[in-house]
């Protein structure tokens, strides 16, 4: 059906905004703070969302995911903290050496991959580094309506926790740091053991932390509803590879530095897409003829799909090989 | 006995499995006198995994049925009521103490594993880590969609609702929230036009 | 326009009625000569003015007598609005988007005053002006879900999205085509619809949860979805099945344009910004046969689709005994000429009817 013409006003679904404070936190991690250009309020969002901050890098659009990390409540400010990444793709390295208060940017409306279980009768936050950003939204949200948690978070050294000081001064009793270079450990057996009924844990971090989370607690006797994850890929660069997208009828060329989504963009074919991590199957692509071997690195496609190599996530997987016809 | 196999039927419509163990830092067993067969199968796979087990057992009007067999597995408590009903008062105590880790087996006819199923759910467990293992009458729980009423142990479609005497088919869409089957009035567009009564799945 | 609100019944005597203005912007569903099953999603981002797509939330000539309705089933059986008890910020989020929607579209209708968390509301149809403190339940006479749609055209499912599934968990469900929310509630998507027969089959679900998991806050989706009803009764629900089925059976040859009504949904989704739910507003719209087919493509159309529907199909949606009966009618008005592409009446395009 298309029951109606449309009148869609475009653009609707992106918000332009101004820098309003830049926070250096530590040697690695920046906040920025935005405000609407508009002056008017941001959506309301809800804890654990993120957004797509659209950077324009010298004529390269840049697009990258951030937690939102600021209080939901607040519809006045939204605010990320980035971690820096010098070994990556150059989205964060931008925002830390390019992006000063008063230059303006434009974020996507927030999305949630990681939503808080509202059932919850307690919520127990365990954060790996920079993993500590979408507790602290909801954190704040908790706090206004009188949820149960505790926030066990492991970190690198003192001079790296960010956030670490703040949220050990305002929850003495709730909130618990673990610094590596002291050999502290979060005891996770023993936080697992005695929760009650209806306990729900959240994981953000690195892949073996977000793991071993998962494994012990089904070893413990935790349904697998009860635990949640959310880790933040960033797409890997990688050999240059050719695609042919056979719809638009054009070859375009994916470079080390940038994913195959953003070389389809850059080619100004338009693809669909939400978080640009490989989780939230929006960009999901037909294969329509492959020659070489896939490098899929998404959550979304299940073992069989990986293996069958009639779909890819041009988001974060890669190709290598002599020849790929994509349906784009 | 020999186990039911439930025709293939709607999405809403339960499925049960077969117990067996699983890592759990409590253990909690329900079962009629059908379904303690089922509870001694598993004791047959792992027989340390009852002994740490608070087993409540129902087995209705059938006297002393298979009760010394499970005191016998040396669960860590054996309860044996009358009904359900006079139960549920512990069930809902036992999960009120009960931390996470715990692991609940049902075994036995579907109003019972249902309605264990909804005190569970409502005490924060999901119902995918609920084990389930269907033995015995395939008699079912419906709820008059009109009056709300409660039918047990209906064995015939259509069927007289208890509570407000409508006649009704039953449908195979569940709630897992009621622990009930849905019957629907069979003559609401032809009053009087009520076919005779069949045998659930014959 | 102003609307001229109807004084007007959806029981009893019946004295529902479309004006010519409500005939014309009636949401006819078919956009060709024969129906399928199809996940038929868009963007609910506006349409042509005066149509029923162009805001939001549709408010239209029924609005006040269809909120009596409403009134009527609730006092009768509360039961038809519930909310499980990790909904309530779900139905704060459906109480602040309906308020702001309908302040900023008609604003000649609706007035939402805010001052931080102290808001006042003002229902000038309906002769509301209420103040209150947004996300405190104590400071409305009822939950905040049921507070808003009782004031709204419509029934609404607030969806909780856990896990890349939906699940039922509130609502407010009195105008439904046949399903019951007292027993729905709490069911994952697949569970809710597992009786609709086909459909599961072809893959729709499926492919209607992918979409519906993806729809996001800012862009908002639509699709129609229809039956038929015989009188125009807003509740046709599984609980009063057992008092309006046997309507079904009253139709003659001399009532049918009257008595029959095409029954259509307008199926929105919106992501909810606080909750992360999903609102799911299905809005109902009758149109009795005699007033269809004074547009002349509908007529034609109608009437085919209604003539090649799979059996499966006509049984579900409850109208196969009354088929011969609304094809006989509905033939008067097919003259075998082609009929234009998509939805719109096309008056000044489309040839009047042959005889």
């Amino acid at each position: 059906m298309s029951a109606a013409p449309q009148k869609t006003k475009a653009g609707a679904e992106k918000i332009d905004v101004t820098v309003s404070a830049v926070v250096p936190l530590n040697e690695l991690v920046t906040r920025f703070e935005f405000r609407r250009t508009d002056g008017r309020p941001f959506p309301p969002f809800s804890a654990g969302a993120h957004t797509v901050v659209e950077m324009n890098d010298d004529g390269r659009t840049r697009l990258n995911p951030y937690s939102l990390m600021s209080d939901p409540a607040d519809t006045s400010t939204y605010a990320i903290s980035v971690r820096r990444d010098d070994q990556g793709r150059g989205g964060s390295l931008y925002l830390h050496t390019h992006v000063g208060v008063g230059d303006r940017l434009t974020l996507s409306y927030p999305v949630n991959l990681f939503p808080l279980d509202l059932r919850g009768r307690k919520h127990v936050f365990l954060a790996g580094g920079i993993g500590i950003t979408p507790f602290m939204a909801m954190i704040a949200h908790l706090d206004r309506m009188g949820g149960a948690w505790e926030l066990h978070y492991a970190c690198r050294s003192k001079a790296l926790g960010t956030y670490a000081e703040d949220l050990m001064q305002a929850h003495p009793t709730r909130a618990h740091v673990y610094y590596d270079d002291q050999n502290q450990r979060i005891a996770l057996e023993d936080l697992l053991d005695g929760q009650p009924l209806g306990t729900h844990v959240y994981v953000c971090g690195p892949k073996g932390m977000i793991d071993w989370v998962h494994t012990t607690a089904a070893a413990h006797g935790w349904p697998d509803e009860n635990v949640h994850s959310e880790e933040f890929l960033a797409p890997q660069p990688g050999t240059p590879f050719e695609v042919y997208l056979s719809r638009s009828d054009i070859t375009i060329q994916v470079g080390e530095s940038e994913s195959l989504l953003e070389a389809i963009e850059r080619c100004g074919v338009d693809a669909p897409f939400l978080c640009r991590g490989g989780a939230c199957g929006q960009c999901e692509t037909d294969v329509v003829e492959a020659e070489g071997t896939f490098e899929h690195r998404d959550h979304w496609l299940d073992d069989d799909e990986h293996a069958s190599g009639k779909k890819i996530m041009p988001c974060v997987s890669r190709f290598d090989g002599k020849k790929l016809v994509l349906d784009r | 006995m020999s186990r039911f196999q439930f025709p293939e039927s709607i999405r809403s419509r339960p499925i049960y499995g077969t117990l067996e163990p699983r890592p759990g830092k409590a253990h909690l067993m329900i079962a009629d006198v059908e379904g303690a067969e089922a509870l001694l199968d598993l004791a047959a796979l792992d027989a340390d995994l009852v002994r740490r087990a608070h087993i409540i057992y129902i087995p209705k009007g059938t006297g002393e049925t298979h009760i010394e067999t499970l005191r016998a597995l040396g669960p860590a408590q054996l309860h044996v009521a009358p009904s359900f009903e006079a139960s549920v008062q512990r069930i809902r105590r036992v999960l009120s103490d009960a931390h996470m880790g715990l692991q609940i087996y049902l075994a036995g006819t579907e109003g019972l594993m249902g309605r264990s199923q909804a005190e569970a759910m409502q005490a924060g467990i999901p119902h995918s880590a609920i084990q389930t293992e269907h033995r015995g009458s395939v008699a079912r729980r419906v709820q008059c969609v009109h009056c709300k009423g409660i039918t047990e142990d209906v064995l015939t479609d259509p069927f007289v609702c208890a509570h407000c005497g409508l006649n009704l088919f039953v449908r195979d869409h569940y709630s897992r929230r009621l622990a009930a089957f849905q019957g629907v009035c069979i003559d609401a567009e032809d009053p009087g036009n009520v076919p005779e009564p069949v045998e659930l799945y014959k | 326009m102003t609307i001229q609100f109807n004084e007007e019944t959806f029981r009893d005597d019946y004295s529902f009625r479309n004006s010519d203005w409500a005939i014309r912007r009636f949401p006819f569903p078919f956009h060709e000569d024969s129906y399928m099953y199809s996940v038929n999603m868009e963007q609910h981002q506006g349409g042509p003015e005066e149509s029923v797509y162009e805001k939001r939330f549709d408010v239209d000539e029924h609005y006040v007598a269809e909120m009596q309705d409403r009134a009527l089933v609730l006092a009768e059986d509360p039961l038809r609005c519930q909310s499980l008890p990790h909904m309530t910020l779900a139905g704060w989020d459906t109480l602040e988007l309906i308020m702001v929607s309908k302040s900023e579209d008609s604003p000649d209708l609706f007035e939402l005053h805010r001052d931080g968390d102290r808001w006042r509301w003002i229902n000038k149809p309906m002769g509301i002006d209420h103040t209150f403190t947004f996300l405190d339940e104590t400071t409305l006479p009822c939950g905040p879900l049921e507070y808003i749609t009782r004031q709204a055209q419509g029934d609404f499912a607030v969806l909780d999205q856990r896990g890349d599934m939906l699940y039922m968990d509130a609502g407010m469900v009195t105008t439904q085509a046949d399903w019951s929310l007292d027993f729905d509630i709490g069911m994952d998507f697949f569970e809710w619809h597992a009786p609709v027969p086909l459909a599961n089959e072809m893959g729709i679900f499926k492919r209607a949860l992918k979409f519906l998991l993806n729809v996001r806050q800012g862009s908002p989706a639509r699709r129609l979805n229809w039956t038929m009803t015989v009188n125009p009764l807003l509740d046709t629900s599984p609980e009063n099945y057992h008092k309006w089925g046997v309507q079904k059976s009253s139709l003659t040859p001399a009532n049918i344009g009257a008595k029959q009504h095409l029954r259509v949904e307008l199926q929105t989704f919106y992501r909810l910004p606080r909750s992360n739910g999903l609102l799911f507003p299905i809005r109902c719209y009758l149109i009795a046969f005699q007033d269809l087919v004074t547009i002349p493509k509908w007529g034609r159309r109608l009437h085919r689709v209604v003539r090649d529907l799979p059996e499966e199909l006509a049984d579900y949606k409850g109208f196969i005994a009354n088929r011969p009966l609304m094809l006989d009618y509905l033939g008067q008005y097919d003259d075998g000429l082609p009929t234009s592409p998509g939805v719109w009446p096309d008056l000044e395009t489309e040839p009047p009817l042959q005889t």
